[in-house]
């Protein structure tokens, strides 16, 4: 396909899309199941890219993204709660600590940059030694951090076990689309330049890439600190579409989820955990919620179906695409207008298949 | 006459209680080519992890350019176990990472080939250049240095066309045949603007008429990019056909030195071979 087809279809589709989400927005649509999956869907995006960089495209296990979204909401919510609502939300605290507040956009950035601060923190013990001890240490940590938060100590700051609300959200769907989308821009960026080479060089061979001169600590760190920073701003802007937050929501059973949308979407693909972040948040949010419900066809009770089934389905819907479909959706290949085309052309690549036989002999 | 580039002073490998390199010493002047043999196991691929750094040696001194980029002696529990020579030689231990080293000008090969494999042919050549890129993370990712990037990639595929891989330029480097690996393999190390390059059997898995070319091609090397070149093989035809000296080693130890006709005389080496010599 010529370059200027595909950037017109490109931008076709991301036209449309745009106008869907106006029409949404504008609609009576806009609390509906549809718009909250779209909404969640766009903030898991972003969370599942920043995970792929460091999982995928660094090849450095981690599994802290759910405490880093955690470092993420608080930030926000901490510094945006205005001064006027602050003697309600802090009741137990006299108003808490904090009697500021800060405009949304600073604070977003802020909340990435908090949780890139704790990145560097455990990073710097932790990176110098082999990989392995990154999932351990990143798991340790969203644990600590979960429980630390709520710790009446520091309370007067973070509300301990209370919830934090009445900050600033959004009015319209379109912004978490927003700024995931400029996140994700500026990640597949950073993987396009020099440094995302250095970073797939670790991936594939870490004694390779140190002979040809990169520094192994300084971009395991680079990779880490960025991915932590996506991740805080993962999770400030689920702080303002959930219009709360608490602690004890961001569980490592969080992190699981999006490790599981970044192997289902294929490791080390870009647009394979955007795509696969929509499915997911549409499986569990809404199509797959009639599981959890007791139905009745006619006077017959369809057996299975109840609390909690949905998550059995689930589960079994993980192991089959894990074993037959090792690689995720996309393999560690990117959306491309060619692949499409081609496989208008020649669904199921039979035609070429046979093309193939034809040559052997 | 010319200068040292790299000299290697009594280094000693030590594995727990296996002796891998023990008290080697060899020099390598400027643009000399310089063959390390030695039968399987002798040691010869140790001794190039000691001087690029990936392995710490247990003792001795390795200079690059003059400038110690090495010096260790036994401590802790090898202070012990050390079974090498020259134990109270050394007092500093100065150590370097590899990519440290490469960053000094020692580029280099590996005898099992470590390709970055999911990746296409230019993408690993542009890697070994990224340590010399004077951007920094913001200006590479919001590409202000694209001049400087398309600089590097005109000359990585400078690089592909003379070692014959231009066109492949866009393959995946795990399906190149064998014997292209090997030639991506000294691009790659090319890429990184060495003075020193140390080659790892090169011609490992090469038929007779791939080993002529890649002879002629290392020499072509040299000449073009003023190399020196240390160099691990065990075609003999292929080492003395383009070495200038030859550094012997057996069981870690180096049992002969010379130019290629004072080797291959050397009773020594005859012996240390004969073994092998029946197998190959
Ligand atoms: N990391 C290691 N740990 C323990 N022993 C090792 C290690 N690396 C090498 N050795 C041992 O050191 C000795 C020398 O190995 P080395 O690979 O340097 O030989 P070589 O001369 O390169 O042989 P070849 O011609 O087969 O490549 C061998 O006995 C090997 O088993
Ligand atoms: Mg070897």
């Amino acid at each position: 396909m010529k370059k200027n087809t595909k950037i017109l279809a490109s931008l076709i589709l991301a036209a449309v899309f745009l106008g869907l989400l106006i029409f949404i927005d504008n609609s009576s649509l806009k609390n509906s199941m549809l718009s909250t999956c779209l909404q969640k869907g766009a903030i898991y995006a972003l969370v599942a890219v920043s995970m792929n960089l460091l999982n995928g495209f660094t090849g450095l296990f981690s599994l802290g993204q759910a405490g880093f979204m955690l470092i993420g909401a608080y930030t926000y919510g901490i510094l945006t709660i205005p001064v006027t609502s602050r003697g309600s939300v802090y009741q137990y605290f006299d108003g808490g600590l904090v009697q500021f507040s800060i405009p949304v956009i600073p604070a977003i950035i802020l909340a990435g940059i908090m949780a890139a601060c704790f990145a560097a923190l455990i990073g710097l013990p932790v990176l110098k030694l082999k990989s392995d001890y990154l999932a351990i240490a990143t798991l340790g940590f969203a644990e600590i951090i979960r429980a630390l938060i709520q710790w009446k100590q520091i309370a007067p700051l973070t509300n301990g076990s209370n919830m934090l609300r009445a900050f600033p959200t959004y009015d319209t769907i379109l912004f978490p689309f927003i700024i995931s989308a400029i996140c994700i821009a500026i990640i597949v960026l950073l993987i396009r330049s020099s440094y995302g080479r250095a970073f797939k060089a670790i991936r594939e061979d870490e004694i390779a890439a140190e002979a040809m001169g990169v520094n192994l600590f300084k971009h395991k760190m680079m990779s880490f600190v960025i991915s932590s920073f996506f991740a805080g701003i993962g999770g400030a802007l689920l702080a303002m579409f959930q219009a709360s937050v608490q602690a004890k929501a961001f569980t490592s059973a969080m992190t699981y989820e999006i490790l599981l949308i970044v192997v289902i979407g294929g490791i080390g693909s870009i647009t394979g955990s955007i795509i696969a972040s929509f499915l997911f948040v549409g499986c569990m949010e809404w199509w797959l919620r009639f599981l959890d419900e007791v139905h009745y066809i006619g006077d017959f009770k369809v057996p299975f179906l109840r609390t909690g089934f949905r998550m059995v389905v689930f589960s079994i819907v993980i192991m089959i695409i894990v074993l037959f479909w090792r690689k995720g959706i996309m393999g560690n290949k990117e959306f491309s207008w060619d692949a499409i085309a081609k496989f208008f052309k020649d669904p199921f690549g039979l035609v070429s298949k046979k093309k193939k036989k034809g040559e052997v002999k | 006459m010319a200068n040292t580039v790299l000299s290697i002073e009594n280094i000693t490998v030590q594995f727990g209680g296996v002796v891998a390199v023990n008290n080697l010493s060899m020099h390598v002047d400027e643009g000399e080519i310089v063959s390390l043999i030695g039968p399987n196991g002798a040691g010869k691929t140790t001794a190039f992890n000691a001087i690029t750094g990936v392995y710490q040696a247990t003792n001795g001194r390795v200079s690059f350019n003059d400038r110690v980029i090495l010096e260790s002696h036994p401590t802790g529990k090898m202070r012990k176990l050390y079974a090498g020579e020259n134990a109270d030689l050394y007092h500093k231990i100065i150590k370097n990472t590899p990519d440290k080293i490469a960053k000094l000008g020692m580029g280099r090969t590996f005898q099992n080939i470590r390709l970055f494999k999911e990746l296409s042919v230019l993408d690993n050549v542009l890697i070994a250049k990224h340590m010399r890129l004077k951007g920094n993370l913001f200006t590479d990712t919001f590409m202000i240095n694209y001049k400087e990037e398309k600089k590097i990639r005109q000359e990585c595929l400078e690089l592909l066309k003379i070692v014959d891989l231009y066109d492949l330029r866009d393959e995946v480097a795990s399906s190149l045949p064998y014997g292209k690996q090997r030639h991506l393999e000294i691009a790659r190390a090319l890429a990184t603007d060495p003075s020193l390059l140390l080659l790892d059997e090169p011609a490992a898995g090469m038929n007779p008429q791939e080993t002529e070319e890649l002879t002629a091609l290392i020499r072509k090397l040299r000449d073009d990019f003023k190399l020196t070149v240390l160099l691990i093989e065990h075609h003999m035809n292929l080492v003395m056909d383009i070495s200038d000296r030859i550094y012997v080693i057996d069981f870690g130890k180096l049992i002969s030195t010379g130019t290629p006709d004072m080797v291959q005389k050397d009773q020594r080496v005859i012996d240390a071979y004969l073994g092998v010599a029946e197998d190959e």
